[in-house]
C-alpha cells in the first residue's frame, strides 16, 4: 500500500515540478515576444524559432501539467495522442502544401 | 478476510473505472485537437486573403494578446495547484485555487470579448474578408471552449462545497484540470500562429 501511495504521489507531480513548468512556460513566452517585437531575426528565422518555442511549450504542458506519462500501462492515451498528432500534422501541413500551389500562401 | 478482499475488489473496480473515464476524456481532447487542427489549417491558408481590408498587423494589439497569454498560463498553473491541494485532501485550498483559476479564466474571456467588440466596431467583422472569417472562427472556438470550462468549473465548485472531496468529485476535478491545461496548450499555438506571426 505504501509503495502504491508513493507511486501515486509521484504521478501527480509536486509543487516544485509545477513551479518549474510554470517558469519554463513563462520564459518560452517571453522569448518569442521579444524576437517578434524587437525584430531580432529575419522573417524565416523568426517563424522557425517561435514555432519551436510553441512546440516546447506544448511539451511542457503535456509532461509537467497534464502528466501524459501517468496512468496504467499500456498507455493508450499516449498512443491516441500520437495518432491525433499525425492527423493534425497531415491536415495542417497538407493544406499548406496543396494551397501553396496556388501561390497564395505566404 | 473476506470483507477485506471484497473491499479491495471494490477499490480496484472504481480505480479501473476512473482510469477508463480519464482515457475517454483524453480521446475527447484528441478529437478536439483535430478540430482545432482543421481550423488552424483554414486560418493559415486564408491569412493573406484580406480583400483590401485590415490585416493582422493593423488589428492586433501586442499588450492585449500578451496579457491574455500570461493570464491563461497562470490559470493553467493555478489549476495544477488545485489538483495538488486535492491530493493532500485540503478541500478549502482546492476550492480557493479553483476560484482563482476561474477568475483568471473570466479575465481572459473578458479581454477577448472586448477585443472582438473593438474589432467589430472598427469594421473588422467576420464577414469583411476570408482572413477575418478564419480568425473569428478559430479564436472564437477557443474562447467558447474557455467559457464552457468556466461554467463547468463553477458547477464543480458548488459540488465540492456540498459533497467535499469524494472519489467522484476527485475524478471530475482531474478531468477539468486536464481540459484547462489543454486549452492553454491550444492557446500557445493561437498566440504563435495568429498573433505573433500576424504582427511580425
Amino acid at each position: 500500500m505504501s509503495a502504491h501511495e508513493h507511486q501515486h504521489h509521484e504521478d501527480h507531480g509536486s509543487v516544485k515540478s509545477y513551479i518549474i513548468g510554470f517558469v519554463l512556460s513563462i520564459i518560452l513566452s517571453i522569448i518569442p515576444i521579444m524576437i517578434v517585437v524587437k525584430h531580432m531575426l529575419s522573417p524565416v528565422a523568426t517563424i522557425a524559432s517561435i514555432l519551436v518555442m510553441a512546440v516546447l511549450q506544448f511539451l511542457i504542458q503535456l509532461f509537467f501539467f497534464m502528466h501524459i506519462r501517468e496512468g496504467e500501462r499500456p498507455r493508450y492515451n499516449v498512443m491516441a495522442l500520437i495518432l491525433g498528432m499525425v492527423f493534425v500534422v497531415t491536415i495542417v501541413g497538407g493544406s499548406i502544401w496543396v494551397m501553396s500551389f496556388n501561390s497564395q500562401v505566404q | 478476510m473476506a470483507q477485506a478482499a471484497a473491499h479491495d475488489h471494490h477499490h480496484d473496480h472504481t480505480e479501473h473505472e476512473t482510469s477508463l473515464k480519464m482515457l475517454g476524456f483524453w480521446i475527447f481532447l484528441i478529437t478536439d485537437c483535430i478540430l482545432f487542427g482543421t481550423l488552424f489549417a483554414t486560418f493559415v491558408v486564408l491569412r493573406t486573403h484580406t480583400d483590401g481590408g485590415p490585416t493582422g498587423k493593423e488589428l492586433f494589439e501586442v499588450p492585449i494578446f500578451v496579457a491574455e497569454t500570461f493570464i491563461l498560463l497562470t490559470s493553467s498553473f493555478t489549476s495544477g495547484l488545485a489538483v495538488l491541494a486535492m491530493n493532500k485532501g485540503n478541500r478549502n485550498a482546492l476550492i480557493g485555487w479553483l476560484v482563482i483559476t476561474a477568475l483568471l479564466g473570466l479575465a481572459f474571456v473578458g479581454l477577448e470579448v472586448n477585443e472582438f467588440a473593438t474589432l467589430a466596431h472598427d469594421g473588422a467583422t467576420i464577414s469583411r474578408s476570408a482572413f477575418l472569417s478564419a480568425f473569428f472562427t478559430l479564436v472564437g472556438t477557443h474562447g467558447l471552449h474557455v467559457s464552457i470550462g468556466l461554467l463547468w468549473m463553477t458547477g464543480l465548485i458548488f459540488q465540492l462545497l456540498r459533497r467535499g472531496i469524494t472519489g467522484v468529485t476527485k475524478r471530475k476535478i482531474m478531468i477539468i484540470s486536464l481540459y484547462w491545461h489543454f486549452l492553454d496548450a491550444v492557446w500557445i499555438f493561437l498566440f504563435t500562429v495568429v498573433y505573433l506571426m500576424g504582427v511580425m
